[in-house]
């Protein structure tokens, strides 16, 4: 390796990694915040069996999983403005990645609600609680535990996929990369240095993942 | 008279005849134990009193009112549900909570009593049943003797005016059945009004004062515990005393 591209790819890694911080950890802690609150809202109904709410969650899920993100980028950034609905890019890739990966993680938070022994329902509401005050304070707690790895699992696939929103402009550091290949026609090298900063950033993660798991295994079998 | 259910009737995917007209009173301090081989409906008999499953017919006098059970609306059974404790064959207890919280949950949450009074309520009723030293610890760091003993101190804290249990003790370990069989003698002799599906004769013939004897959804016979045992009028119940009767120990009189 040349000492030029070396010089190349130190000068290119902060550009990298700039718009990774500024934007691809950004675009993914808020697309994921979001996302949370639509699978467990699509997952309750559909818990509780909810009429009307429960076939439209159930429709929401099939329309998301059985059609590909990027396709979902295209309609919402470049098919909406043809209806009079103009977004800008991060908005949309904000609204696009969220409702996509809302109807994953919903398939994740229904299966860990099953999960939760019915007993455990049947005891709160024996004592007087409400179903709504048993979900949210003995089953919601117990299946967000159960779906933490699944959803950990999510967070980082959203990560990598937030490298799609260079599709509809939105200056990500996938985006940020090309720009400088383009300009440098280092592709090979530059390409693997931002694979590079993404293994990075899902490593962190992954780390974060591990801490977290620890922390809420508290209640499950720590024995003396 | 402190519980009066008539004519109670539930059936099963339509065709599964579970309960097929029972019906039962119990006056307050009684402690009454239904027995039954397996599928006699004793355990949907409880369930039904308590609203876990709905009767298709009957009527429950309890609280000094009467209710159609087929129709009893969320509201009249979340408040029936607050004068009653039910004891879970599975313990049931809250996976997340502590033993003390476990107690405390309903207390806080459904009763809207202060924390530190419910705590202290906790603690009173875990003390009551010998636990105590086990107040912070989650339920898969207890026995299961000791998680039964959380969930009945659960369903005591709310100054229940009757427990139900259903077969308390069958999920336990032979050698951890005493110690709640102990706890439950303790309510009685307390003078709980307890109604308890169970398998342990020793408890129906010694520490309870009535006996259900019930079969394919019916009540086949009822009466004092030392009548049902020594004189059974029914021809079915005395080939049911038969059959389990060398699980009677007769020695373990008090």
């Amino acid at each position: 390796m040349d000492s030029e591209l070396i010089g190349l790819l130190i000068d290119s890694f902060g550009k990298i990694l700039l718009p990774g911080l500024a934007m691809t950890l950004p675009l993914t802690a808020i697309s994921f915040a979001l996302a949370l609150i639509i699978a467990v809202a699509a997952a309750l109904v559909q818990f509780a069996n909810v009429r009307v709410l429960r076939q439209l969650a159930r429709f929401y899920i099939w329309v998301i999983r059985g059609t590909p993100l990027l396709v979902q980028l295209y309609i919402v950034f470049y098919g909406l403005p043809n209806v009079g609905v103009t977004l800008e890019p991060f908005p949309a890739a904000i609204i696009v990645f969220s409702i996509n990966t809302g109807a994953y993680a919903a398939e994740t938070v229904r299966a860990a609600l099953e999960s939760v022994p019915v007993g455990q329902i049947e005891a709160g509401e024996c004592v007087g609680m409400s179903y709504l005050q048993v979900m949210r304070r003995i089953v919601l707690p117990q299946a967000m535990r159960t779906a933490f790895p699944s959803l950990a699992n999510s967070v980082i696939s959203l990560m990598k996929d937030t490298s799609l929103a260079a599709n509809i402009t939105v200056t990500e550091m996938f985006m940020a990369t090309q720009r400088i290949a383009a300009r440098t026609y280092e592709h090979l090298a530059l390409y693997i240095e931002v694979a590079i900063v993404y293994l990075l950033f899902s490593t962190v993660l992954t780390k974060l993942q591990r801490m977290g798991e620890k922390r809420l295994s508290a209640y499950q079998s720590r024995k003396e | 008279m402190l519980l009066k259910a008539t004519n109670v009737h539930k059936t099963f995917d339509n065709t599964l005849r579970v309960l097929d007209g029972v019906s039962l009173s119990v006056e307050q301090g009684d402690v009454v134990s239904i027995l039954g081989p397996s599928g006699s409906g004793k355990t949907t008999l409880l369930r039904c009193l308590n609203f876990l499953e709905r009767a298709d017919e009957g009527r429950l006098e309890f609280g000094g009112r009467e209710y159609d059970m087929a129709h009893t609306s969320k509201r009249d059974i979340a408040a029936i549900r607050k004068k009653t404790g039910f004891v879970f064959q599975s313990y049931n207890l809250f996976a997340n909570k502590t033993a003390l919280q476990n107690v405390t949950e309903g207390l806080i949450v459904a009763r809207k009593i202060p924390r530190d009074q419910a705590d202290e309520t906790g603690r009173r009723a875990l003390a009551k049943v010998g636990l105590s030293d086990r107040c912070d610890h989650y339920p898969s760091q207890l026995s299961g003797g000791q998680q039964q003993r959380v969930a009945i101190a659960r369903a005591i804290a709310a100054e229940p005016q009757i427990i139900y249990f259903d077969e308390p003790t069958s999920a336990l370990d032979p050698e951890l059945i005493g110690e709640v069989l102990a706890v439950m003698r303790q309510l009685a002799d307390d003078g709980m009004t307890m109604l308890v599906v169970t398998h342990e004769l020793n408890f129906a013939r010694y520490v309870s004062n009535k006996v259900i004897f019930m079969e394919h959804g019916r009540i086949v016979e009822q009466g004092p515990a030392r009548e049902f045992f020594e004189n059974p009028r029914e021809e079915r119940t005395r080939a049911f005393l038969q059959t389990v009767g060398d699980r009677l120990s007769p020695q373990d009189k008090e």
